[in-house]
């Protein structure tokens, strides 16, 4: 039996993991989730905000990574949408436009009161920039230096929400998701440190040792990796129970399925390759 | 000259934007520089698909081994570049309609947006998807525990990939608050996953990496300095005067 699995063809291994993450997905298994300190703090900053604040929500991550991050952001959306916020959205990726217009669609199929046909005074879309930090440490001392005009061509000061916006110290909250570089360390380090800008970040599990040493004093809060979204998306149903019977606002919590059994089974096969090994190095071949 | 010029525009605009933290006179200076760097940063595209273009074109040029891939690229890349351009599919913008190009190119039903949306995306997925594959299989062929700092790194591993999960709510989740031995603070609740996945996050990870950071931090800043008062030469490429 070991030595059939000494040479195990590591196809079977995919197959394995491939049935380890459809069966939960297509079963649509979900577990209740419990709101870790860090994912109430990131809660709060949005909900403790008055209705109607100004929200910037920098999305910054493409299609490689919206499995992990597209629940964030659509939380976040919803979460903002919930209270009625204004919200500026803007990107450092350029394919990061089309993840904008996913939460902006949320916006308008799920919120068409406050939001459908108000653009321009409940949100706005300033596109990408190229720049990365460059258009960071710009947005943060004078916006229009940086965008001169929104994602439609259209000039900032004929828009009634950036009318009379200087530059995003003004901002009441800074909401970024992000899949790396640029992303929450560059948006902590030239945008909330320096100017005392709330902040609170979605970030993948790669990135999430990297921003710990930020929290709390730079960064209010952080939803880290899938766990991270399917624990806030919790905490917002927890508290506006409507939510639940929208099974688009449970994207994160059905992907916690598969990263249960894929995680056991990933130490499944820790243990088994350990097996191996011993008995290896009993026999004198390791 | 031509290295003289860039290493004075480094310097002078590396100096001005250090000012800037400490000056409040210097922040309009600032500013300026870092526009100019927005757009220069937007031209940085060009020179991509520039060098994209150049490094593809030899190794079809020279017959090299995968030339063909290099084909499929270089004409992946003209189509996509061809119907963003010319706006394929995309309507006048509501606000210009005189214009027949003033439309976003990423319009939805816009054949760039169709390419987006059916080819990029789901190639994109599919290529991070398949980490999930090769991790499994690392898993079972690499990570074995050879020494003691291979066997600590195990156990995390395995209390860190079952405490972000449900499972530890399974498997520790009935752990009582009564204390182990005695009254010394320590309860059975303690050694839940969740809560040790916690103590390894902040009290380990969250250390370790500050500690980088900070090394991370001086490293930059005297690199930094090097660059901009003319001792590092290495960014603008050979030694030798052009």
């Amino acid at each position: 039996m070991l030595k059939i699995l000494q040479n195990l063809d590591r196809r079977w291994i995919f197959l394995l993991m491939f049935v380890a993450v459809a069966v939960p997905l297509i079963m649509g298994t979900t577990f209740p989730e419990t709101p870790s300190g860090e994912v109430i703090a990131v809660f709060d900053a949005v909900d403790n905000l008055p209705d109607g604040s100004n929200i910037v929500m920098a999305l910054d991550y493409d299609p490689a990574s919206a499995g992990e991050l597209q629940p964030m952001a659509s939380a976040f959306t919803r979460h903002c949408a919930l209270k009625k916020h204004n919200i500026y959205f803007m990107t450092l990726w350029p394919q990061g436009i089309p993840m904008i217009q996913s939460s902006i669609d949320i916006l308008n199929e799920e919120y068409p009161k406050t939001y459908k046909g108000k653009y321009g005074t409940k949100y706005v879309n300033l596109g990408f920039r190229a720049g990365n930090e460059g258009v960071i440490k710009l947005v943060v001392e004078d916006l229009k230096k940086s965008y001169s005009a929104d994602i439609h061509g259209t000039n900032l000061d004929n828009i009634p929400l950036t009318k009379n916006l200087k530059n995003i110290q003004q901002v009441d909250l800074l909401c970024n998701v992000s899949a790396g570089y640029p992303g929450s360390q560059e948006w902590v380090l030239y945008g909330s440190s320096p100017f005392d800008i709330p902040t609170v970040v979605g970030c993948t599990g790669v990135q999430a040792p990297i921003m710990l040493p930020y929290i709390p004093d730079q960064l209010t809060g952080m939803l880290a990796a899938i766990k991270g979204a399917a624990e806030y998306e919790q905490a917002i149903i927890n508290h506006y129970p409507q939510l639940a019977e929208n099974p688009k606002a449970k994207e994160g919590l059905i992907r916690m399925g598969p990263q249960l059994v894929a995680h056991v089974l990933l130490i499944g096969l820790i243990a088994l390759g350990n097996v191996i090994y011993f008995w290896e190095r009993k026999q004198g071949t390791a | 000259m031509k290295r003289t010029i860039p290493l004075f525009i480094s310097a002078v605009t590396g100096f001005v934007l250090i000012a800037t933290a400490f000056i409040p006179k210097f922040v309009d200076w600032g500013n300026d520089a870092m526009a100019w760097f927005n757009l220069l940063a937007a031209f940085a595209f060009v020179l991509g698909g520039g060098n994209l273009l150049k490094m593809q074109l030899q190794k079809i040029s020279a017959q090299q081994p995968g030339w063909g891939y290099s084909a499929v690229t270089l004409i992946a890349f003209f189509i996509t570049l061809f119907v963003g351009l010319a706006k394929v599919g995309v309507h006048p913008n509501v606000n210009f309609p005189e214009f027949a190009w003033s439309g976003d190119y990423l319009e939805e039903g816009s054949v760039f947006w169709w390419f987006f949306e059916y080819i990029f995306t789901p190639l994109s997925a599919t290529m991070f998807a398949l980490l999930a594959f090769y991790i499994s299989s690392a898993a079972f062929r690499a990570f074995r525990a050879k020494n003691t700092e291979a066997t600590i790194l195990l156990i995390i591993a395995v209390i860190v990939l079952l405490g972000r999960t449900y499972a530890s709510e399974w498997l520790t989740g009935g752990f009582s608050n009564e204390p182990i031995f005695g009254e010394n603070g320590i309860t059975y609740s303690d050694f839940k996953l969740d809560h040790l996945t916690q103590i390894i996050m902040e009290d380990f990870t969250t250390p370790g990496m500050r500690a980088i950071k900070i090394g991370i931090a001086l490293g930059v800043a005297s690199t930094s300095l090097k660059v901009l008062l003319g001792v590092d030469r290495s960014y603008l490429g050979s030694d030798q005067e052009a």
